[in-house]
């Protein structure tokens, strides 16, 4: 898999230090495991709940757990992973809090990347009476698996109010880093963290 | 890769079991020693050069070696497990040289209850020793010594089998490159026992049993082995699958104030039962059950954590469970996961949705076999 179809696996793998041991939550069909297997030497499992991707994971050849995310993490022990990540996949949970402190316990960092719904694109969706439609929130409103979505000042507040420390953030649009009012210009958010302490 | 041609076969066609004989005594669990004895098996595919091929296949409780293919041309069943292996198969004879063995104390040729004591001359019966799953291994490495196998590409089984395949890698961690457990436990739970408890003492209790010396009398506890066949197989069903097959159909319609078979189920429970009285050795089920009743890794261990029984085991590791099993639950895999998780093993879980119970590992399941053919194809030979 090349990298540069999901611009958040470069940023991600950027931050993985090389040998790291990952779980990766919601791991599709592995290719993030493999590209940091490859890309950084990293050891890891993935977590995922649909036969098709598990049966994928296989043939990427990692290592695939079948679960459901919602029930949580009690497979895996405490500090047990450098980095827990969370690629795209926030916005569909229906236990969001639970799932970042259960990653950071299970992790010493966790990484988290998902689409910013305060991008430009999509306010300006808003404003003209829509449900925002983007590359990066493909679907309608009655097909969304996309429960909770947010922007970067709201997942930043949410930190600030639930022990979350920020330990860097990338924002992204089409591939390339946005440094120019992010929550506006930015389509993809990823964020490294830890409990604070 | 390219398409099998169109009348390519999937069966392993016509095999012939093989008897290896063993005349080093082997010591078992129990402090009982064998002095000689004799292991069957099969063998499908060829083993290649390097000797990196071979898988072998642990039976479940009623099992034994013929895992594919037929005796005969018109043999009207195949292996137990034909739908698994066979050439193009999720377990695939034109790759690997697979190896099917049946497990001392066995009833189908190995050396069990009903062969001659050579000190005797007469059936073992009740002097035949308990068997383990530990003693399983160890013959079973002994019979892949004979057959110049130093290393298995993979162990694998489902059930009891499964079993055998995790002690396999604790006591060898060296010998295998991956462990297949397939719808199985770290150790069975006190409901599994007193099943297990409740079959040994239908067969204890038929006045035909005569302490396990039958084979003397010329009888056999029919009743008793029947009786322990209908209750496992109710606990290897699940609620659903016979609610959907049997239903509570009457065969002739209306209830007949009586206690002969009235219900389907009771019809097909008896003829299971009869079946499997017919072929398969009283003394045999009782020992396997006790290897199920006995088997655990931790035993060993004061802590009991079965991360610390694990510890030694190198292989990579597929573990796959099915969702409706209420024998060996899905959740008793996750403590194997879990295990192989805290030892920081390769392992893929897959937890397949089946309404098929216990026996889904038997079954034809698109996503299991998928998931066991990509698997196992993914293996370098």
């Amino acid at each position: 898999m090349n990298a540069s179809v999901r611009p958040d696996f470069e940023a991600i793998g950027a931050w993985v230090r090389p040998g790291a041991k990952v779980l990766d939550l919601g791991c599709g069909d592995g290719s993030l495991l493999r590209y940091l297997r490859e890309s950084r030497n990293a050891f890891g499992y993935g977590v995922e709940i649909a036969d098709e991707k598990i049966a994928a994971c296989v043939r990427n050849g990692v290592n695939a757990i079948q679960s459901d995310l919602e029930s949580g993490l009690s497979t895996f022990a405490s500090h047990s992973f450098d980095y827990v990540i969370l690629s795209q996949t926030l916005q569909a949970m229906r236990h969001t809090e639970e799932i970042i402190r259960e990653m950071l316990r299970v992790g010493r960092e966790a990484i988290v990347s998902f689409p910013n719904f305060g991008h430009l694109n999509h306010r300006l969706q808003v404003l003209a009476g829509h449900m925002p439609v983007s590359h990066d929130l493909p679907y309608q409103w009655y097909d969304t698996p996309n429960i909770h979505l947010c922007t970067l000042k709201d997942f930043e507040h949410f930190c600030a109010t639930h022990g979350v420390e920020i330990l860097e953030r990338l924002v992204l649009h089409r591939g390339r880093r946005v440094r120019l009012l992010p929550n506006l210009l930015g389509s993809l958010a990823v964020y490294r963290l830890q409990a604070r302490r | 890769m390219t398409s099998p041609p169109a009348q390519a076969s999937t069966s392993v066609g016509i095999v012939t079991p093989q008897t290896a004989q063993f005349d080093t005594p082997i010591a078992l669990r129990s402090g009982a020693v064998i002095p000689r004895y004799q292991l069957v098996y099969e063998t499908y595919g060829e083993l290649n050069a390097a000797r990196s091929n071979a898988v072998l296949i642990c039976h479940a409780l009623s099992g034994n070696h013929h895992v594919a293919g037929r005796y005969t041309e018109h043999d009207k069943y195949p292996g137990w497990w034909d739908n698994m292996v066979g050439p193009g198969k999720p377990i695939d004879t034109n790759r690997f040289f697979v190896i099917g063995v049946n497990n001392l104390g066995g009833c189908h040729g190995s050396t069990g209850p009903s062969s001659i004591n050579p000190e005797t001359g007469k059936p073992w019966g009740s002097r035949f020793p308990l068997v383990t799953v530990d003693d399983w291994v160890e013959t079973q490495a002994r019979l892949a010594n004979r057959l110049g196998i130093e290393q298995f590409a993979a162990v694998v089984g489902g059930s009891l089998g499964g079993m055998q395949a995790l002690q396999w890698s604790i006591t060898y961690p060296d010998r295998l490159r991956h462990c297949l457990v397939i719808a199985a436990a770290p150790k069975l739970t006190a409901q599994n026992i007193a099943f297990n408890d409740v079959a040994r003492q239908a067969i204890l209790s038929d006045p035909e049993f005569h302490g396990g010396d039958y084979y003397a009398y010329g009888v056999t506890p029919k009743r008793g082995l029947r009786l322990a066949r209908m209750l496992g197989h109710i606990t290897y069903l699940s609620d659903d699958v016979m609610g959907t097959k049997f239903g509570r159909i009457l065969r002739s319609g209306t209830f007949q104030f009586g206690y002969d078979v009235e219900f389907e189920i009771e019809s097909y429970l008896r003829y299971q039962g009869d079946k499997f009285a017919a072929s398969f050795d009283a003394n045999t089920y009782l020992l396997m059950t006790k290897a199920l009743d006995y088997f655990d890794p931790t035993h060993h261990y004061e802590s009991g954590h079965l991360s610390e029984a694990l510890a030694p085991a190198k292989a990579n590791f597929l573990v796959i469970a099915f969702t409706s099993d209420w024998r060996f639950a899905p959740e008793r895999s996750r403590e194997i996961v879990k295990a192989l998780l805290d030892n920081e093993r390769n392992v893929t879980y897959a937890e397949v949705k089946s309404t098929h119970g216990h026996d889904a590992f038997l079954m034809v399941d698109p996503y299991y076999h998928e998931v066991v053919r990509t698997y196992m194809g993914n293996i370098a030979l």
